[in-house]
């Protein structure tokens, strides 16, 4: 039985109708990241589980308890909002605190609890703050430390990134499964950013349209994406996609596309005949400069390059920190992370720099 | 702020001096009328220069005043106590009913609610003498006339309304996921209302308190009515100045001096509260 259960859940608003018979089953522990355009209803269901919003219809269940009709106060649920929803009148030790008085423990438990969360989360030193004297920056940490204090049994992460500036955002989404995975929280992660959800989440879960359009690991929304909405959401730059017709043929089904035939494979035999789109991703179109077998000729109108890789996060048995990147297709074969693997620097790509002068030493010319 | 020159500076100080006089000259020509005697007062043409004198603060102060027509009796000083009961009373009872009422139309959408809150308002409206006609009735009837009771109930009138309206402004702009995350945190709603919404909502209950203190200290006409001697404010006990021998100016003058000090003193009091902008930085607009 999975944790936290989210069962044919409904929700209107006047004459919009955000969520339909959304169902989503967690297992405890685990980080689902929400994925979907704005308005699909992804804060909706956060809200719903945290007890803010009432369900029209459907059970939500916490631990195999049904949570519906309770008060946010009676659910053991954190939240971290968008717009980090401090309390302006406390400075950011008294709003870490408050989960924990709203628990009643006893102050010098709180003390304990507030400087080691603060610490984990580098915030210690702007304590005595009020919000309106905090960055950014640590305005969403101050957020994420609240949510994150009393170790709730279900974390809410309503797109926490959404307000910080770029490079924080990049750091903080290489920071937080770390943290995540200290709490041993179950984690609903909220994101707009299809490479967020990919690298926070242990699945993905698609809302749009309403309801759940597909729950998944990472790397089977992106290879094996269920609607060609979430194809096209999934990747940067997206995949081109082609509307094109198989026409049966002698040697199978094939379709006609650039000049070349390209077969459809035997299970989509029931498609002949019938408009499809055929999708492929931009890395898996092999450019070459020479003509050859099933290749066809095309013009180059322009090179951006983009450097997008997969990013890999490494630590060396003297604990020093290594940033590998990868091309994404052979970044699937690492899974989720944390695992041992071997790492092999390219001795003719090495930089060498003075240490005393910051000056490069070139290679004698 | 533009940068400004020495002859801008200069232009700036004579321009707010003279504005300055513009609005404060009557209040300084009523203080200088409050240290006169009446003939002072009245000799053409009139002059900064004189003696001054403290019989009208005394008289004020005693209660006994001396006319050509004899010694006359007047509680001024009651009726400064009367203002400051009735005014400090329907504020407070103002604040008790409003600022919940306020959070809730501010809070929750329910069933005739928009009315409810503009019918409220609406009591604003209506001229005083009208709805004075049927009330002083009723309040000779249930026998409400003539007391404290009867005449705080009828500055609700007034003092709610007033209340209710800017401070449920101030609540709208709270971010009620503040109240969420407090909610959340394992707090019930009555300590999410007391802890978080009343004080983020703070310098709008002042503001409006302060307001409502005034309209109610100035009031003239409920008091005029429904309420006798024993009870009336300075706006009505001041009436009495206007004796058979005579206005005396320089007592009416030093009652005025007497009658603003309250509401200046609150005022200034209360100014820092009004500037407080609590919620800025708390929510990434």
């Amino acid at each position: 039985m999975s944790f936290l259960v989210i069962d044919g859940v409904s929700r209107r608003f006047g004459k919009l109708e955000v969520l339909r018979d959304a169902a989503l089953s967690v297992e405890r522990g685990e980080t689902i990241a929400i994925f979907g355009p704005s308005g699909a209803g992804k804060t909706v269901l956060l809200r719903l589980i945290a007890g803010i919003v009432a369900a029209d219809a459907g059970d939500i269940r916490i631990a195999g308890e049904s949570v519906v009709g309770l008060g946010p106060e009676a659910r053991d649920v954190g939240m971290a909002f968008q717009n980090f929803a401090l309390y302006p009148h406390w400075p950011a030790f008294e709003n870490i605190a408050s989960p924990l008085r709203g628990r009643g423990m006893v102050e010098a438990d709180i003390k304990q609890k507030v400087q080691q969360v603060a610490e984990l989360l580098r915030i210690a030193h702007v304590l005595h703050h009020l919000p309106k004297q905090l960055s950014n920056g640590q305005k969403q940490r101050t957020a994420l430390a609240r949510s994150l204090v009393r170790g709730p049994q279900v974390l809410l992460l309503d797109d926490p990134l959404r307000n910080v500036d770029a490079k924080l955002r990049y750091e903080m989404r290489l920071e937080l499964p770390r943290l995540l995975r200290q709490f041993e929280s179950t984690v609903l992660y909220v994101t707009q950013d299809y490479k967020e959800a990919m690298a926070l989440g242990d699945r993905v879960g698609v809302l749009q349209g309403r309801c759940f359009q597909q729950v998944d690991r990472p790397a089977a929304i992106y290879n094996d994406p269920r609607t060609v909405e979430i194809a096209r959401q999934f990747g940067d730059p997206a995949i081109n996609l082609y509307p094109c017709r198989p026409v049966p043929g002698a040697s199978g089904a094939g379709v006609e596309i650039f000049g070349v035939r390209v077969a459809v494979p035997d299970r989509l035999a029931a498609m002949v005949d019938r408009p499809c789109l055929l999708g492929i991703r931009p890395e898996d179109v092999r450019v070459e400069l020479t003509a050859g077998p099933g290749a066809f000729p095309v013009e180059l109108d322009a090179v951006t390059p983009l450097n997008v890789r997969t990013a890999l996060f490494l630590r060396s048995p003297d604990r020093q920190e290594i940033l590998a990147t990868c091309s994404e297709s052979e970044g699937t074969r690492f899974g989720r992370g944390h695992r041992p693997v071997f790492a092999r620097l390219d001795a003719g790509k090495i930089l060498w720099f003075d240490q005393a002068t910051g000056e490069r030493l070139r290679p004698a010319a | 702020m533009s940068r400004s020159t020495p002859l801008g500076r200069v232009v700036r100080a004579i321009l707010l001096v003279l504005v300055g006089l513009f609005f404060l000259f009557p209040i300084l020509w009523v203080f200088l009328m409050s240290f006169q005697t009446n003939e002072q007062i009245l000799r053409i043409p009139p002059s900064l220069f004189f003696v001054p004198t403290l019989s009208n603060y005394v008289a004020i102060i005693s209660g006994r005043f001396e006319t050509t027509a004899g010694t006359l009796e007047l509680p001024f000083m009651h009726n400064l106590w009367n203002s400051l009961v009735l005014s400090v009373c329907s504020v407070g009872l103002s604040l008790l009913l409003g600022i919940p009422a306020a959070y809730a139309f501010a809070r929750f959408k329910f069933r005739l609610g928009e009315n409810i809150a503009f019918t409220l308002l609406s009591f604003r409206f209506a001229p005083a003498l009208l709805v004075l006609l049927p009330l002083s009735l009723y309040f000779q009837e249930i026998g409400l006339s003539d007391t404290y009771t009867g005449l705080v109930w009828v500055y609700q009138l007034i003092t709610l309304p007033l209340i209710l309206w800017i401070v449920r402004g101030y609540f709208e702009d709270i971010s009620p996921d503040i109240e969420h995350a407090y909610r959340i945190d394992g707090h019930s709603w009555l300590a999410t209302f007391l802890k978080i919404a009343i004080p983020l909502a703070r310098p709008g209950i002042a503001a409006a308190a302060l307001l409502a203190f005034i309209f109610a200290w100035n009031n003239f006409i409920f008091a005029l009515i429904l309420g006798s001697s024993s009870i009336q404010p300075v706006t009505v006990g001041a009436l009495a100045f206007v004796t058979a021998s005579g206005i005396q100016y320089g007592q009416i003058a030093a009652a005025v001096v007497f009658s603003v000090l309250p509401t200046l003193l609150l005022a200034l009091y209360a100014q820092r509260y009004l500037v407080e902008g609590l919620s800025l930085g708390a929510v990434k607009g």
